[in-house]
């Protein structure tokens, strides 16, 4: 336990956050190697027990608050994490063993440490704004890393570079020589030990025999990693591997597997007897194998599950619970639409409906035991405008015809003609009145689909001249001259690549390639705030279910919780290895789900910032998601082509849809979640019966914790039907609220 | 494991000499090779990584054409200026040349006259993105719309019609593809594929009340007396993807209809039907294969039929034939081939027609000339072989008509019609086949009575192709000056042709070329990559006009980073 200054680290911790925000990528950072202040002890304990470094990242946390002054979130995130006062203070001074020390193996874990620092979300309270600095995220969901040197030379210790596949070749054919249960399981090891061994060659510099190596052996990995070795490939130098974020992902996160305990031991015995220390200290330190006790799962199992990044999801960071409940609805004085009433009866069905309201009233009394507290995260008041929409809402959903297999939706395509190929993102408001989209030369348009023009409120000198009194005041204080059918909202300077509408239709939210989510006003169609925050492209952005809150998330790996009401973000939701591309709220709008280029489905509780699901299976970056009107479902598409269906309350996969042959960019399940409609890249939309595929789920808690799920082959049956159209990519899909499918996208003749 | 090897991925490196070219383009002289290599490395590293990143940007402005744009913004990820100008949508392809032991790929960069742009109208605005609606699927039923894409595509009809027993339904047949996509799967579908019966699967031969009302419609106003409605019919059968299952009917009331009208004479009813049969081959969605043996005798019927109207002497039906004849020629283009010999068989009916009254005077002048009409839509080929060696036997049977006493006026009439058919049509022949010069003699004593007028037409038509080349010659000329060249590496990574750009240029004082894209290593010289227009005085409406063409200079000037588009899809393999 050496001791360094607090303030020296202070120093250098700054200088990282310099670096971070104005290095291009090529700086060295030599200087930063012994930035992370975290424990050396913990560099050899590479023991796969996630307590212990839980403790560091939180201690490595409170040491960068208490560095920025930032006091009160010091306090309070030792309050929750039921730290002593002094318990902090004894990492900081033996951070030195790291930071003087030359030892590469030791300091590694040094970058381990920092990167963990990255994934924590940085929980701050939610009442007051947030007071920690977006900068910090900024700074680790950077590029690159500040000790690169610190996370490379992990890779120093080398054998003999000609041995490599002599090493690799033993290994394979000691795993092909196993029993078939335990074959497909233990060749999980092969892709994360090839890339590994490449990685040391490329690092020491031995840039043939990794050219060979990587020849050699690259066409036994499985297909989905396709993507990553082709990264991998155009790396053959050292100096590459500075600043490469897929080389840093490998690194900084251990790539999970799961394993059965039987396998597990016939790999220990086989290396151990054969003294096989280079494959052995890359599993220990590269590797986290998750160890399960009971049957090996099946060569379908695993490729259910593997494809990410970083391998499976830690089977504990699926255990929380997460309330996928919905909240109760607010009890409303229906004044039970009479006229429709009337206008029933004399059609000569009255009997129908009565049971029908009686139901929903009802089911919206029980409160559901799976759903999170009412007041779990403060939601916006009701307006009486907003009464209003929900009343409307409750008279349209009696009129819902009911889908099923038999009963397939019309669908209604909206296309967007002359957009050459600039359309970027497209929504629908809730009640189907306005369209927005979002396109390549910055620009926002609004439509009205409805015979009603958009119209401006008028200026605010006319404005005065209104009476106020009077019971038209909402109709009077509209422009009728800018009465239009669209509107264009001027303000992005790069692509707008996400847009949602809030549920009262009173805003707009865009994000851009210019690092920006904007909100705009639909009343007087300006722009109201810029969300700075995001230094990269912003790729998505979603409202609430309930407004108020929006999420982004884009290049920086980074998702941000916002109110409408801060300019700065509430929650930080990092842990993505790569791009957030899209973002969703759940309908309770207590969790969001990110998908991202790392190809997992990460979800997070907005009320502690804790990521509580990890969803693997995708092969390819995550473009859509949508949750199902209960909210215990989920389904994600992905440039692969195939829908998948997850557990929300297990965290498991339920279903894969196959059929598309592009990437699914819109998935929208019908007001009853009876049907899910998905929209690609490939010119259909398909219908699918997702009341089957849920029924046929049976889940119980030995599948959930080990994950061996036995995906139904039935996609071809749960296909209900295929639209193509002429040359229109689909982007986006709504269901109105009868049921109605809307979709969307740009001709390209 | 995969089975299959997938390509080699890890050897693609650009070639030192372009390195090498790069850095004489700024200037350096003698590189090592060493160097080089490991420059061409680093190079190609940096690039690959670019490009993954504009992939991104592709994916997310959800297109599978990667563009300029997306290498900007992914330069932008990275901290570096990007390229600035490089907006061209379209694929600009660069010229290869090589000579005195280098080669050159170079971007060929056309003068441009400032006149011309001056003088040329400013070309149409783009349209505005609209947006327009409609009905993709009612309760799951994809309606016939032309916003949507035939039912049945022309290749499954084709497989329906060749091999019944292939025909597939749509949905089966993508199931099949899919489970080919799975590798593990695909045997066990086969089998069960294989285990299920084959069968064509009955269709329905009934058309629904909708389309039983449509078809009402459309022949009723194809046959009607309403001349904007019938153009509004034809338009609908030209276009409409969703009219194959309406096809049979459609091939019988032509048909039939030809088959009656004939008979009673009705040349109007047969002009709108042919105008059926045209709108019938016009629509892309029609897979007419399998009825053209009733379309067929239907269109010869009025080309070579020997009375199609009640008064031929002033009914105009040699358009008729005509339009038939250009119909016929039309199917023949389209729809021969070596199984079925349409062509051929064509041809051959019509020879023998043609033969027939070759050797029967009597034959109808109407029928002649319906013969020598469908055979010479058939091409200047068969004009050569089948009616430049019957000329002089018809010229003298034109003569006797209309030298001889006058016995009908009708066939007065149809000699005339045969003869300016046979000039018009074998004048271009001849023109081509024949060796200069044109002699009136010589024609007579070649093709008798027709010599001299064919001679007459023949010079016209010679001076008429001599005015048509000189009109092409006069274009290719002003493209054929001398370029300036180019070679590729100016315009990569490592420099830029901006001291070139800037010589093309000359409108001075009112453009400043600034450099930006600092830190690129080989970059010596400050070159151009990024232009400001300034105005430096106000000036007269001429000084804006020549700021306005230097704009436009420049973006006709614009030259293209080789790596800047991939004009292929999104398979861009790095």
């Amino acid at each position: 336990m050496a001791a360094v200054q607090d303030g020296q680290l202070n120093m250098e911790v700054e200088k990282d956050i310099k670096t971070e925000i104005t290095n291009d990528g090529s700086g060295n950072i030599n200087a930063n190697s012994s930035s992370p202040g975290s424990t050396s002890s913990g560099g050899k304990s590479k023991s796969p027990a996630g307590s212990g470094e839980d403790q560091q990242t939180l201690l490595a946390v409170l040491q960068f608050l208490k560095r920025n002054k930032l006091t009160e979130s010091v306090d309070i995130l030792r309050r929750e994490a039921g730290l002593s006062a002094d318990a902090d203070d004894s990492p900081v001074s033996d951070s030195a063993g790291a930071g003087s020390g030359g030892v590469p193996n030791v300091s590694a874990d040094g970058g381990d440490a920092n990167s963990l620092l990255s994934r924590v979300s940085i929980a701050t309270p939610f009442a007051p704004p947030a007071t920690a600095p977006p900068k910090v995220v900024a700074a680790s969901g950077g590029e690159d890393q500040p000790d690169v040197n610190v996370v490379l030379s992990a890779y120093s210790q080398q054998g003999d570079p000609v041995l490599y596949p002599l090493y690799y070749n033993g290994l394979k054919k000691f795993i092909e020589s196993v029993l078939d249960c335990h074959r497909a399981e233990l060749s999980q090891v092969f892709y994360p030990l090839f890339v590994h061994m490449y990685l040391e060659l490329v690092y020491n510099n031995h840039e043939n025999e990794a050219k060979q190596f990587f020849e050699k052996f690259s066409g036994d990995q499985e297909c989905y990693y396709e993507e990553d070795l082709r990264i991998l490939s155009s790396m053959s130098k050292k100096e590459h591997m500075k600043g490469n974020e897929t080389m840093l992902d490998f690194r900084t996160s251990k790539f999970v597997l799961r394993i059965s305990r039987d396998s597990y031991q016939l790999l220990k015995r086989h290396l151990q007897e054969r003294q096989n220390n280079q494959i052995w200290n890359i599993i220990q330190e590269h590797l986290y194998i998750d160890i399960f006790d009971g049957m090996p799962r099946s060569k379908s199992q695993i490729d259910a599950m593997s494809g990410s990044l970083a391998g499976e999801g830690k089977r504990d960071a699926n255990k929380a619970k997460v309330f996928y409940g919905l909240l109760k609805e607010p009890e409303i004085e229906v004044p039970l639409d009479d006229e429709d009433e009337e206008a029933e009866n004399e059609e000569g069905k009255p009997k129908k409906k009565k049971p029908k309201k009686d139901s929903m009233g009802s089911k919206s009394k029980k409160q559901d035991p799976n759903a999170p507290q009412q007041t779990r995260i403060p939601l916006p008041e009701l307006k009486d405008s907003d009464k209003l929409d929900k009343i409307m809402n409750m008279k349209e959903a009696t009129k819902k015809i009911r889908l099923g297999p038999d009963n397939l939706p019309s669908i209604c395509f909206y296309s967007f003609l002359n957009a050459y190929q600039g359309l970027t993102a497209v929504d629908f408001t809730d009640d189907s009145s306005l369209i927005a989209g979002g396109f390549a030369d910055s620009t926002v348009r609004v439509w009205s689909v409805t015979p009603k023009k958009l119209r401006r409120v008028k200026s605010a000198a006319d404005l005065s001249n209104i009476d106020k009194e009077s019971d038209d005041v909402l109709e009077r204080i509209m422009d009728e001259k800018t009465a239009s059918e669209s509107k264009i909202l001027y303000g992005h300077s790069g692509p707008v690549y996400g847009i949602s509408f809030s549920p009262d239709r009173n805003y707009l939210l865009s994000s851009s390639e210019d690092g920006t989510v904007r909100l705009w006003s639909l009343q007087t169609f300006t722009c109201l705030v810029g969300y700075k925050g995001h230094n990269y492209p912003v790729w998505d952005t979603q409202f609430s279910p309930y407004g108020y809150y929006f999420i982004s998330g884009g290049h920086d790996r980074v998702a941000r919780l916002w109110a409408t009401d801060h300019y700065q973000p509430l929650r930080m939701f990092a842990g993505h290895l790569a791009d957030i591309t899209c973002t969703l709220f759940h309908p309770n709008s207590n969790y969001v789900a990110t998908g991202s280029a790392d190809r997992t489905i990460r979800l997070w509780d907005v009320l502690t910032g804790n990521c509580v699901r990890i969803l693997t299976g995708h092969k390819g970056p995550i473009h859509s998601l949508a949750f199902s009107p209960n909210g215990k479902f989920m389904a994600s598409g992905a440039t692969d082509g195939r829908v998948l269906l997850w557990d929300v309350g297990h965290g498991l996969m339920v279903g894969e849809l196959k059929g598309h042959t592009d990437t699914i960019y819109a998935l929208k399940f019908s007001r009853d979640g009876e049907i899910l409609a998905s929209g690609s890249m490939d010119n259909t939309v398909k219908l699918w019966d997702t009341l089957k595929a849920f029924d046929d789920v049976e889940l119980d808690d030995f599948t959930a914790a080990t994950g061996h799920i036995h995906l139904p082959e039935n996609s071809q049956e749960l296909l209900l039907g295929t639209y193509m159209t002429k040359s229109t990519p689909v982007i986006h899909l709504h269901f109105t609220r009868r049921n109605l499918l809307l979709a969307a996208g740009a001709y390209n003749p | 494991m995969a089975e299959e090897r997938r390509p080699k991925q890890c050897t693609v490196v650009l070639p030192t000499e372009s390195m090498k070219a790069m850095a004489e383009s700024i200037g350096v002289g003698q590189l090592q090779e060493e160097s080089c290599a490991a420059l061409s490395e680093e190079v190609s590293y940096r690039i690959k990584e670019i490009a993954q990143d504009a992939l991104k940007f592709m994916h997310h402005g959800k297109r599978c054409k990667l563009t300029t744009s997306d290498i900007d913004h992914a330069l932008k990820l990275k901290n570096v200026e990007p390229l600035y100008g490089f907006q061209s949508q379209e694929f600009i392809p660069f010229r290869f040349a090589s000579g005195g032991g280098r080669e050159l790929h170079f971007y060929e960069e056309k003068e441009v006259d400032l006149s011309d742009i001056i003088n040329t109208p400013l070309p149409r605005v783009p349209l505005d993105v609209s947006l327009k609606a409609h009905w993709l699927s009612i309760e799951g039923v994809q309606p016939a719309i032309p916003e949507n894409p035939p039912p049945a595509p022309k290749e499954q009809q084709k497989t329906e019609s060749t091999e019944p027993l292939k025909a597939v339904k749509p949905g089966q047949e993508e199931e099949g593809s899919i489970q080919k996509g799975q590798g593990a799967t695909s045997a066990e579908a086969k089998g069960k594929k294989d285990g299920l019966m084959r069968m064509k699967p009955r269709s329905t031969h009934e058309l629904s009340v909708e389309q039983q009302l449509y078809y009402k419609e459309i022949t009723e106003a194809c046959v009607g007396s309403c001349e904007a409605k019938r153009a509004e019919a034809l338009q609908s059968i030209a276009t409409d993807p969703g009219l194959y299952q309406m096809l049979p009917r459609f091939s019988t009331f032509i048909s039939e209809g030809v088959r009656v009208n004939v008979v009673q004479n009705n040349l109007a009813l047969l002009i709108y039907l042919m105008r059926m049969v045209k709108a019938l081959m016009d629509n892309p969605t029609l897979y007419l294969e399998k009825y053209l043996h009733e379309l067929i005798p239907a269109v010869v019927t009025c080309i070579v039929s020997k009375q199609l109207c009640l008064r031929p002497d002033v009914d105009n039906h040699w358009a008729l034939r005509d339009f038939a004849a250009r119909l016929m020629a039309q199917s023949c283009k389209t729809f021969s081939t070596t199984t079925n010999n349409i062509q051929s068989r064509i041809t051959k009916t019509f020879t023998k027609v043609y033969n027939k009254c070759w050797l029967d005077d009597k034959t109808q002048w109407t029928t002649r000339y319906g013969c020598i009409a469908g055979l010479s839509e058939l091409g200047p080929d068969v004009i050569k072989t089948l009616i430049l060696p019957r000329l002089t036997v018809e010229g003298a049977r034109i003569k006797a008509v209309s030298d001889g006493p006058v016995v009908s006026n009708i066939d007065k009439i149809g000699a005339d019609h045969v003869q300016s058919l046979l000039l018009k049509h074998c004048a271009s022949v001849i023109a081509k086949a024949r060796p200069l010069p044109d002699n009136v003699e010589q024609y007579r004593a070649d093709y008798g009575y027709l010599g001299p007028m064919l001679c007459s037409h023949v010079v016209k038509a010679r001076a008429q192709a001599a005015l048509q080349a000189q009109q092409v010659n006069r274009t290719t000329l002003t493209i054929t000056q001398p370029r300036p060249t180019l070679t590729v590496s100016q315009s990569g990574i490592g420099g830029s042709g901006g001291s070139r750009t800037a010589s093309i240029i000359k409108v001075p004082s009112s453009l400043t070329l600034m450099s930006t894209r600092p830190g690129t290593p080989t970059q010596l010289s400050p070159p151009a990559t990024k232009y400001i227009v300034m105005a430096t005085s106000s000036g007269s409406s001429s000084t804006q006009q020549v700021l306005w063409m230097a704009v436009l200079l420049f973006l006709f000037s614009l030259k293209y980073p080789y790596y800047g588009k991939s004009n292929s899809n999104k398979q861009v393999n790095l």
